[in-house]
């Protein structure tokens, strides 16, 4: 048990230091910061201070070396743009992209499961059929096509929703968070909404699959030879069963929403780390994509391994998997 | 009155194979606080009779005819909530595994309160004191306790027993018992037998207890329905039907026991397998393996004959009373 | 199973099937490769070449199973629409009121115009309005139907050859080689696509060969994690053994065994790839990172149009956004009712 979670923690390691190597060379890759950095009528004298400010004079496994050296104490550079530290900046945007993306999986579970349930309840009739081609659409909707078409609904045509932006933000545990201001969860709405929307065609699915594998258990035939209604059996004896493997899928798919917020923080002017990230992008602001992305992974590993840890105490079956191989 | 009334009962499943008759015709009736013992092999259809009491068949399968007749009411004109509220209430039903039957995600507890209140607005305080009486009477010690906990932390017999405790909860007329003895040790088996029987008399309610295991019934029924292949071959009271069966399917079940005072008499099995219910045979269903059978069981399906003292078969050339086991 | 067989045999008539599926495809890669490069035979002759193929191809794969593809209406609509776009986009040259990439046919003055509203000489009516060069949105969607298209088809044909080369090989290889190319394959799909795909895009830079660059690095894990789980099991198979025993060439086991047996599952996975790697392209488009200005794929002319939505202009982005739900929800509708034909274990 403990060998197989050390086993898992240096893997872990491992693949912290292969996105090192590749993050860093893939970004180097991308253009001469230098040019965008120093204005065209910089003295020969500013643009060697600037250099070897940031190291650009060295070669390049220097410029590496230094970075995973600095990178361990938390260093990752100082945005061109911003002038703060690449890492500061990202876990001060960082609040905005979390709170947006634990709203979207809450949607997507209050969409997703009642839907899956049904689905599978009605499997082989037209609702069951229904719902699983609305899910087909679901997975087909462009994330940033159903933000717009939500922001021209709501906010251009109906006025009821504000289009873009965060609005109020409330200080709670030394971050800014929109969550708990009803000004601030207006503007989250949409683009929680929209991030969802995958994710609730996803957990539709999956809610179908399990109700239909439900349905056919002994237990279900057990409850109904009590007199149970259905609504209860489905809502209550169902759904405790299906909702464990779906729990342990969402937590995976918490990472996976935190990169499609991406794209809809972009839609949305939501000032997430994912919005600076592609302006970070469009600037050639390195230090900010480096941080970016070797915050996310890390994000990504702790996911990951915390799953991993969870799924090992709950099955016995993964247990022992793990010790033998 | 009888408490159930089965007439020609025909539940047919709708197969890409074609039509299986599961139940082919069967009756029987039983009175308050009689045991029936309901016998056959697995696929002969007498698990399915059991469901289509309850309406608990799944599609494709569906009772296409007969009447099931339960204290003089007809379960098929039933609405699907009147159905809801016998079911549980005044017909229970006991599975066979108990490892499936229990839902392995809600504490015991949460499945015995609303299995009461599905039917009566009571306080889940009162629920919950007539299912640790319920319990208690099942034989599981310290229940208050027990209430708190998971089917995982049950022995399979404990388990059972609790299922047992569920069916018995609303006090039903008529309980329907498929097999449940099957999945346990041969000494719980025993134990659970004895106390079902007795809690049975105790309330009067009827039972039909479904099992493939004559020995089983020998002690627990009153009158015992052998079944084979959709239809009931033979029927009568047990002890009539053991010491002189008529049919040669039932006098192959008894051949087949490791009987008491029959020692040292060699065991007989019954030849082939079970027969393929997609595709029967014309006549007699069990003409392929009877020794007996002639060019008649071939052509035509026997019907029944009376014999009297509630006893029937449905056979051409019965054993005559008082010739051994063939 | 039966590909190695070369007894010919004139009463067979799968026979004839696999041969027309082999021409097809040949001829279906063969036009793919002028229309890309431009030369060779005529565009708009290479284009029916295309399309017929493709229809062969599709009619193979389905033979003896049209009735439970087509189980209601769904898939009737779904086959229909994917057809339609399909056909609008190889031939979006002849069928476009307009060049929108020849600067000559633009105006200016013809900029931002509303749906229905005609040019300043009156010579064409723009049924689907105009974006602010005065381009035909109809037109720019048409051939950015034809680049999504391109671009994502390439991209996912590229990676599944990918694919299964490395999948075959580890499963073929074993030991440590397997391990190794298992652990890559691993590592890649621990992340979300989209994020990769950025991150290549942020280091290439914009452009089509980019953009399919990227995402066949981010396809080809996919495959070559199910051709790996389907050839080893196959490989443990005794007909496997059998070959090997009668000492046929490794090169013949693979492409007359394993292969075959691999593709089924491929097929249903490479066509909602299609669907997904268009979405995906889309978004990198979207953000700006994807395929460059001058040939726009519908994510970058919804882009185009976004900052003039908020002001009531909503057709620039609104109706190549339709065309693209359109073309991905008709192949994932087909490729669901492939999954459900092809594989009878999966369905139901």
């Amino acid at each position: 048990m403990l060998v197989f979670l050390l086993r898992r923690l240096a893997q872990s390691v491992f693949v912290l230091i292969a996105m090192m190597v590749v993050v860093f060379f893939g970004v180097y890759m991308i253009g001469n910061p230098v040019d965008i950095l120093i204005s065209p009528d910089a003295t020969p004298a500013e643009i060697e201070e600037t250099m070897a400010r940031f190291g650009f004079d060295q070669p390049v496994y220097i410029q590496f070396l230094k970075f995973v050296g600095n990178a361990l104490q938390g260093d990752l550079g100082r945005s061109f743009v911003h002038g703060e530290p690449a890492v500061q900046l990202i876990l001060s945007y960082m609040p905005a992209t979390l709170e947006l993306a634990l709203l979207g999986l809450v949607f997507s579970v209050a969409i997703g499961v009642p839907l899956g349930v049904y689905a599978g309840y009605k499997a082989d009739r037209w609702q069951g059929r229904a719902i699983m081609t609305g899910s087909i659409f679901g997975f087909s909707l462009p994330n940033f096509w159903v933000g717009m078409l939500l922001i021209l609904i709501f906010a251009v045509e109906l006025r009821w929703l504000p289009s873009t932006g965060r609005g109020e933000t409330v200080a709670f545990l030394g971050m800014r968070l929109s969550i708990f201001s009803s000004d601030g969860l207006q503007y989250m709405l949409l683009p929680a909404l929209t991030l969802a929307l995958y994710k609730a065609s996803l957990v539709t699915r999956l809610a179908r699959a399990g109700t239909q594998e439900a349905l056919m258990q002994d237990y279900v035939k057990f409850a109904r030879a009590k007199g149970l209604s259905e609504t209860r059996i489905l809502f209550v004896h169902v759904l405790k069963n299906i909702m464990i493997p779906i729990i342990t899928v969402l937590g995976l798919e918490l990472g996976s929403m935190i990169a499609f917020a991406v794209v809809t923080e972009t839609v949305f002017a939501w000032p997430g780390m994912g919005k600076l990230l592609i302006d970070s992008i469009t600037t050639l602001d390195r230090p900010v994509i480096v941080a970016y992305l070797m915050l996310t992974v890390l994000i990504f590993i702790i996911i990951n391994f915390a799953v991993d840890v969870i799924y090992t105490l709950l099955d016995p079956r993964v247990r022992v998997r793990g010790e033998g191989v | 009155m009888s408490v159930l009334d089965i007439r020609d009962l025909q539940t047919h499943f709708f197969t890409d194979a074609g039509v299986v008759k599961a139940v082919d015709g069967v009756s029987f009736s039983l009175a308050a606080g009689e045991v029936l013992g309901l016998v056959g092999e697995s696929g002969s259809g007498k698990s399915v009779t059991g469901f289509s009491i309850l309406r608990l068949v799944d599609p494709p399968g569906q009772v296409v005819g007969g009447q099931i007749l339960f204290q003089g009411q007809d379960l098929a004109q039933l609405s699907n909530r009147e159905m809801r509220s016998l079911r549980g209430n005044r017909i229970a039903m006991i599975f066979q595994d108990p490892m499936m039957t229990l839902n392995p995600v809600l504490r015991i507890e949460t499945q015995m309160v609303e299995a009461v209140r599905a039917h009566e607005r009571i306080s889940h305080a009162a629920a919950r004191d007539r299912a640790i009486t319920t319990l208690a009477k099942v034989g599981i010690p310290s229940p208050a306790e027990r209430l708190a906990a998971y089917p995982h932390q049950f022995s399979g017999g404990m388990r059972q027993r609790v299922a047992i405790a569920i069916a018995l909860l609303n006090g039903p007329d008529l309980i329907v018992a498929d097999e449940p003895t099957t999945a346990l040790d041969v000494t719980i088996q025993s134990q659970i037998l004895a106390e079902v029987q007795e809690l049975a008399r105790e309330t009067g309610t009827a039972l039909i207890w479904i099992t493939h295991d004559l020995a089983v019934v020998a002690g627990l029924a009153d009158k015992i329905s052998v079944m084979y292949a959709g239809k009931i071959v033979e029927s009568g009271p047990t002890g009539q039907v053991l010491r002189a069966p008529r049919h040669p399917y039932t006098a192959g079940l008894l051949g087949s026991i490791p009987g008491h005072g029959r020692r040292g008499e060699r065991l007989t099995q019954i030849p082939g397998m079970a027969p393929n219910m997609a595709r029967l045979p014309m006549g007699c269903a069990f003409a392929p393996r009877c020794a007996l059978a002639g060019d008649l069981c071939r052509k035509t399906a026997p019907g029944v004959s009376d014999i009297g003292g509630g006893q029937g078969y449905r056979c051409h050339y019965p054993i005559a009373t008082g010739e051994g086991v063939p | 199973m039966s590909a190695d067989i070369q007894i010919p045999d004139e009463n067979d008539p799968g026979r004839l099937w696999r041969l027309a599926s082999r021409l097809s495809a040949i001829a279906v890669l063969a036009a793919l490769l002028m229309l890309l490069s431009g030369t060779g035979l005529p565009p708009l002759m290479a284009r029916f070449i295309l399309l017929i193929g493709l229809i062969i191809l599709a009619a193979v794969l389905l033979r003896g199973k049209y009735a439970k593809f087509f189980s209601g209406p769904a898939a009737y609509v779904a086959t229909a629409s994917l057809l339609v776009l399909v056909v609008l986009a190889i031939f979006a040259a002849e069928l476009s009121p307009q060049n929108p990439y020849d600067l000559r046919q633009l105006d200016i003055m013809d900029g931002r115009q509303p749906p229905g509203s005609t040019n300043f000489d009156k010579t064409m009516t723009f049924h689907l309005g105009t974006d602010e060069q005065g381009r035909d949105i109809l037109s720019g969607i048409l051939y950015g139907l034809r680049v999504s298209l391109s671009v994502s088809l390439v991209a996912t044909l590229m990676a599944m050859v990918i694919g299964v080369v490395v999948g075959i090989y580890a499963a073929w290889a074993g030991g440590r080689i397997e391990a190794i190319l298992m652990r890559i394959v691993d590592f890649q799909l621990s992340f979300p696509s989209i994020l990769v795909a950025l991150m290549l895009m942020a280091a290439f830079g914009r452009g089509l060969d980019k953009i399919v660059i990227a995402l066949i690095i981010v396809q080809w894990a996919y495959y070559a994690r199910t051709v790996r789980g389907t050839a080893l099991s196959e490989t443990r198979k005794e007909y496997i053994d059998a070959a090997r025993g009668l000492g046929l060439p490794a090169w013949r086991i693979v492409f007359g065994h394993l292969l075959p047996n691999c593709i089924p599952p491929l097929i249903v996975i490479s066509t909602v790839q299609v669907a997904n790697t268009i979405v995906l392209e889309s978004s990198l488009s979207f953000l700006g990172v994807g395929v460059p200005i001058t040939q726009p794929s519908l994510g970058l002319l919804i882009a185009n149009g976004y900052g003039y939505m908020l002001s009531g202009q909503y057709w620039m982005s609104m109706y190549p956004g339709i065309a693209l739900l359109a073309i991905v929800a008709a192949i994932n509708m087909v490729g669901d009712r492939l999954r459900d034909t092809l594989n009878p274990r999966l369905s139901r």
